[in-house]
């Protein structure tokens, strides 16, 4: 995972609230069997329509996504998160995240960034008003900036550590492997399984 | 203090804890399918990685399966290429499959507790979101993301952060022809689909303890769509009584030993909450969803509503666009809307209980005019039990399709789509923009109404079929 310190860059205001995975990567691009390539299928159906604000010409090569509430319900495909970082989101802002969504995001390097309701409204008249308005998205500090915003917004120490660090949480767990060794020789014999010996 | 269900499922799968630092939680049961797995594969054999627990873990096809002629090649080239990267990756590691054509090939959701692998106070994950249903069992049921798949193959294991614990009380008796697919529909209005995030619900009171299996599975796999973590109901003689003689349930003194420990899987009565929400079961009536999210719903007796209602803004905007995508006006009676297609399947009503109850309404009578009508079982198993039944004769002489086991149009990877514009009743659990195809407009409601719909051309419950059956070619 790379890791993630600071970031800033141009926004795209996104005034929908509860997008949804199937929104975000419609399923048929669900098929495909790497990690790339899917850029072209973010919000897929709404990007038909010439006036969506992803379509506009002053968005493009904007980083930072100021989403409505509840964005990434449903589907806990990781492709939705493939999908923004391919297209070339780094952040994405919202008042309210579904947790796998969530949980999806901060595992490859996406930075799911929570604030208040009225902060992402302010974030969006400012970006509507000037397309040109530069995000700061600054993870050490644990803050948002922008030109007359400076808002703090909370993650917990552990994924803060790993984000910035980059770190890949597969070696990290494998470091407790005694741990789970002793677990399993603990685990009951009424416990399922899928292969009978 | 006591603990709840979640807390006590939780707390027994601990393999490490530290402060600041999230649960390293043991996982019992790992289930794939074909779509959220290749990534994960692929991760492993770049990092030189194997499955850690091959007991542990099974894997099935079930998104991208047709439901037609499923003994010649798959025809979409994209579907049969994903579907062969399962079948590699699972020879090449050592997973036992389930691929199309095997007697246990189905929805994983429905796989999982029909092979009595899910059982109560089990970690269970998947990577899909509907992996909530297993909580039907008093499992710990979490859908996960790819990244995380490939962390259980190579760990067993997953780091996450303790979840918060809602009750959801539903108290009383559910009137007649009230589902469970109603209840939850209900539930999902009333809490909305952000209400139960970062939480864990517990369904439980009489009208739950009363539900079958499969009525519980109904209801806890749709807990995601409140935005839950999981969904859980307490074990209890109905469980065991479903579980006794499945081909993975314990046997002899495994059994009796893991009666024993399931039996103390339940919510002390000092236990605190974070949240409690009480329903009242006598209350309910047939629930339909007329948006475009699950949480926009409404009882079939009601009318659209009219944006301007509500109160608040992002809510009053949602419903506008979901009225302009679903092409209803404000105010239109819900049992006025006519529908091309009627969907009865998917993890959420794809159980013989729930063909049970199609073929009863459907039984000499017909699917309208212009209507047409998939039936598809959540399992090869299902499907062959609901021939052993005569069930399939009953669907095709309505003039239903009887397909083979799979998602199918739940959301259309396979060719079963909506064209667009075209609408649905649909027993599924997701009723988003374009999720049945593209264009497609999707109402969300239980088996009964969607055969009802099917035969009376638009939306409408039991009730309001005429007494008697109609014959052939009358309506
Ligand atoms: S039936 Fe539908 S909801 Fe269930 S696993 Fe398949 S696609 Fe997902």
């Amino acid at each position: 995972m790379e890791a993630f310190t600071t970031h800033t860059g141009r926004a795209v205001p996104l005034r929908r609230s509860n997008v949804d995975t199937d929104q975000i990567i419609p399923a048929h691009w669900l098929k495909k069997v790497t990690r790339d390539g899917f850029e072209d299928g973010l919000f897929e159906a709404w990007r038909k329509d010439d006036t969506f604000v992803l379509n506009r010409p002053e968005r493009q090569g904007a980083t930072v996504l100021v989403a409505g509430p509840d964005f990434g319900t449903g589907s806990s495909r990781e492709h939705a998160v493939w999908a923004l970082q391919n297209y070339g989101f780094k952040a994405v802002i919202s008042a309210r995240f579904a947790d796998i969504f969530r949980g999806n995001s901060l595992k490859n390097g996406l930075l799911t960034v929570v604030l208040e309701q009225k902060i992402v409204d302010a974030l969006w008249e400012l970006t509507e008003r000037d397309p040109e308005a530069a995000i700061t998205v600054d993870l050490e500090a644990r803050e948002v900036r922008a030109e007359g915003i400076t808002a703090s917004f909370e993650l917990d120490e552990n994924s803060r550590w790993r984000l910035l660090n980059g770190l890949d949480d597969i070696s990290l767990t494998l470091r407790d492997e005694d741990d789970i060794a002793a677990f399993e020789k603990a685990r009951p014999a009424h416990k399922p399984r899928t292969l009978t010996s | 203090m006591g603990r709840t269900l979640a807390e006590k499922v939780w707390d027994d799968h601990v393999v490490r804890r530290a402060e600041g630092e999230p649960d390293l939680l043991y996982i019992d049961l790992h289930l794939l399918h074909e779509v959220t797995s290749p990534q994960a594969f692929d991760g492993l054999r770049k990092s030189g990685r194997g499955v850690r627990r091959l007991d542990l873990t099974i894997a099935t096809e079930d998104h991208n399966t047709p439901t037609l002629d499923i003994d010649k090649p798959i025809a979409d080239p994209v579907s049969r290429a994903q579907l062969e990267t399962l079948r590699k990756n699972c020879a090449e590691f050592g997973v036992r499959l389930h691929p199309l054509g095997d007697v246990e090939q189905g929805v994983v959701h429905v796989v999982g507790p029909q092979l009595g692998l899910t059982q109560p106070g089990t970690t269970v994950v998947c990577g899909d979101s509907h992996t909530s249903t297993h909580g039907a069992f008093g499992a710990l049921a979490f859908g996960i993301g790819t990244s995380q798949v490939e962390h259980v193959l190579a760990t067993q294991t997953l780091p996450m952060a303790r979840p918060k614990t809602m009750a959801i009380t539903v108290e009383g008796e559910l009137p007649e022809g009230v589902t469970a697919k109603d209840l939850i529909l209900a539930i999902i209005a009333r809490i909305g689909t952000g209400g139960g995030q970062g939480y864990v619900l517990e369904y439980r009171g009489s009208a739950i303890e009363k539900l079958s299996m499969e009525a519980r599975m109904t209801i806890c796999n749709m807990s995601i769509e409140a935005g839950a973590r999981a969904g859980m109901i307490a074990p209890d003689e109905t469980t065991f009584a479903y579980l006794k003689g499945r081909p993975h349930a314990p046997e002899g003194a495994d059994w009796d030993e893991a009666v024993e420990y399931w039996r103390t899987l339940r919510t002390d009565d000092d236990a605190v909450f974070d949240a409690e929400v009480v329903i009242d079961a006598a209350g309910l009536s047939p629930f339909v969803t007329w948006g475009t999210n699950p949480g926009q719903g409404a009882p079939l007796s009601s009318h659209v509503p009219d944006p301007a209602s509500y109160e608040d803004a992002s809510e009053r905007h949602a419903a506008e666009k979901a009225l302009e995508y679903m092409g209803l006006t404000a105010g239109q009676p819900l049992r006025d809307i006519a529908v091309d297609t009627v969907f009865v399947g998917s993890c959420t009503n794809g159980r013989i209980e729930d063909l049970r109850s199609v073929a009863e309404i459907l039984k000499d009578r017909k699917v309208a005019d212009g209507v047409r009508m998939l039936v598809v079982p959540g399992s090869a198993r299902v499907g062959l039990q609901a021939v052993s039944e005569g069930l399939d004769v009953v669907f095709k002489e309505a003039g239903a399709e009887w397909r083979y086991a799979g998602c199918s149009m739940c959301l259309g990877m396979n060719p079963d789509q909506l064209a667009p514009g075209e609408r649905s009743a649909s027993t599924s659990n997701r009723n988003f923009e374009g999720r049945q195809g593209k264009g497609g407009r999707t109402h969300l409601v239980s088996p009964q109404v969607a055969a009802a719909t099917a035969v009376l051309g638009h939306l409408g419950s039991p009730a309001d079929l005429s007494d008697t059956p109609v014959s052939a070619g009358v309506r």
